[in-house]
């Protein structure tokens, strides 16, 4: 009779209890580079940043769906290019939070400083409190819900992706925008260049649902909400122009 | 970039830590520009009683013997305190401007720094640490304070290209950003009789609001004229002997963050900045809005 020893295999081990990294006595730099060194997020699937102190790129790079929560108010580019995590910023965020991001999910429970979003290719950043200037400026594809208002220039140049704002909008929302469609709620101060409202179809109103649903926001209806976009008058160059140049 | 601090202190216990705080503030703020860097505090003022801060590339030579002169010259009672390359001279109020000349006469190569009944400037070429360290900032009472870091764009690394600027009695400004039509400005206050130390855009903005306000406007008037007439970007933090302002242009790219508690305002151009105050937690915590003058007075 054959025994048969089985190879022993190697033991799996993880962590659920957070790792916890206090910004306090430990450098950021080696918060980042441990969370870049992350293969397998099954391994730590649970990571705490506490007494950020407005720290800037905090969990910027990070390229596993990790989740990470911040506890307390980052700096400039929380997140940045974040790509499969979940962020979560309890306070508030300097400019750039999810700067060029392609995946996953930022959630500021404050505010947020300028150009929140910018350059996004993908994910959704929720803010919970207000943005303020340039907010999804050159958005490539993100999702961006904000519970609050936005400041002036939203979405400037924005050319894919959704921007939800439940409150109201400042300043020449949408100017030079592509493709990307912009949701509001409250006022909108004044339209840029080439952006114009739009009719809400059945399937704005059913996109718009599924942003509000994925935001965790319950308390207010897709209706209520105005759509803007590109009138694409921009796309092609008007000849009758050419004097300005 | 450039950063900036501010301070305004509502509660009295707080006022033996003005210069403590600020410095703290300041030095955390460090990597926004480490060419220059400088503070101006509003201290106790007494009735009758002028404060001159002077500076000099040579304090040994310049400031030696300067009290005696001084005072024989303007024929008052005058007091000088040297702290490294600054000294604060105490004259009677209503011999400020003789002061001022004499001083010149005297020491051609002394500057003024500024002169007022409360307000103290401190600047140099150097990290903030070091220059707050240089002055004993961190031991200084006050009211009121700014201070500033400074990564230079539009004039020279000089002590006298460095921020604050004071072009009025007890007014003083720090500015982040660049101005684009400061040489027109500056062209049109020569002819109404100020004079400017250098070729720097903030010291245009500082002659701005202080010819506004020679001219019968309130700080708070005088800094909502200036978001129309400046050009350029700016994020400026003004002290008057007894108020502090905050306004930021239009575009509003330069970074700004206000807090307010019962027991003071603080300005930062970053968060970071005002992470260590008392009560940060609990205290309102905004950005301010763009073309929006924000004014406090004690």
């Amino acid at each position: 009779m054959n025994v048969t020893t089985l190879a022993k295999s190697p033991q799996r081990e993880v962590n659920y209890a957070p790792r916890v990294f206090d910004l306090d006595t430990a450098p950021l730099r080696e918060l980042n580079l441990a969370l870049h060194q992350v293969t397998d997020a099954a391994d730590e699937p649970s990571w705490e940043v506490i007494n950020p102190k407005g720290s800037h790129a905090v969990a910027a790079g990070v390229a596993q769906p990790i989740a990470v929560e911040v506890r307390g108010s980052v700096g400039y580019y929380c997140g940045g290019m974040n790509d499969k995590a979940s962020i979560t910023v309890h306070g508030s965020a300097g400019p750039g939070v999810g700067e060029n991001m392609m995946s996953g999910q930022i959630t500021v429970k404050g505010d947020a400083s300028q150009y929140a979003g910018a350059t996004g290719r993908g994910g959704l950043l929720v803010i919970e409190g207000n943005a303020s200037s340039r907010c999804g400026i050159s958005m490539k594809g993100i999702d961006i819900v904000v519970r609050g208002n936005v400041g002036h220039m939203s979405a400037f140049m924005a050319q894919s992706g959704n921007l939800v704002v439940l409150g109201d909008a400042g300043d020449a929302l949408g100017d030079s925008i592509y493709e990307a469609r912009l949701f509001v709620r409250g006022s909108v101060k004044s339209l840029g260049a080439d952006c114009i409202k739009k009719e809400m179809r059945p399937e704005h109103i059913a996109k718009l649902k599924e942003l509000l649903d994925r935001a965790g926001i319950t308390d207010v209806k897709p209706e209520e909400f105005t759509r803007y976009g590109s009138a694409r008058t921009l796309y092609n160059f008007n000849i009758d122009n050419a004097d300005a140049y | 970039m450039c950063g900036i601090v501010g301070l305004f202190l509502k509660d009295k216990t707080l006022e033996p830590q003005l210069g403590a705080m600020l410095s703290e503030m300041l030095v955390m703020l460090t990597d926004r520009g480490p060419d220059s860097a400088g503070i101006a505090v509003y201290g106790a003022s007494t009735k009758g009683k002028a404060k001159v801060t002077i500076q000099s590339p040579a304090p040994g030579t310049d400031f030696a013997g300067l009290e005696t002169e001084l005072g024989k010259k303007i024929d008052a009672k005058v007091k000088l305190l040297a702290k490294s390359t600054h000294a604060v001279i105490d004259v009677p109020a209503d011999k400020v401007e003789a002061a001022r000349e004499a001083i010149a006469e005297l020491r051609p190569s002394v500057r003024i720094m500024g002169a007022g009944e409360a307000i103290e400037i401190y600047k140099e070429v150097g990290l903030p640490v070091d220059v707050v360290k240089r002055f004993d900032v961190s031991k200084m009472t006050g009211t009121h304070g700014i201070g500033h870091t400074r990564m230079a764009t539009e004039s020279a690394v000089t002590t006298l290209g460095a921020h604050p600027f004071s072009t009025g009695p007890d007014e003083c400004l720090v500015h982040n950003g660049s101005l684009s039509n400061h040489n027109n400005l500056r062209r049109e206050l020569i002819r109404e009789g100020m004079k400017f130390e250098t070729e720097n855009d903030t010291e245009v903005a500082a002659a701005y609001l202080s010819s506004k306000i020679a001219h019968g406007q309130n700080l708070g008037q005088a800094l909502e004229s200036s978001v129309n007439d400046l050009d350029g970007f700016f994020t400026f933090v003004v002290g008057t002997k007894n108020g502090f302002g905050v306004v930021r242009d239009a575009i509003a790219c330069k970074p700004a963050v206000l807090a307010e508690t019962d027991r003071y305002v603080a300005f930062g151009s970053e968060y970071r900045a005002l992470a260590k105050l008392p009560g940060i937690e609990d205290a309102k915590v905004w950005e301010p809005e763009p073309s929006t003058v924000y004014f406090w007075e004690h």
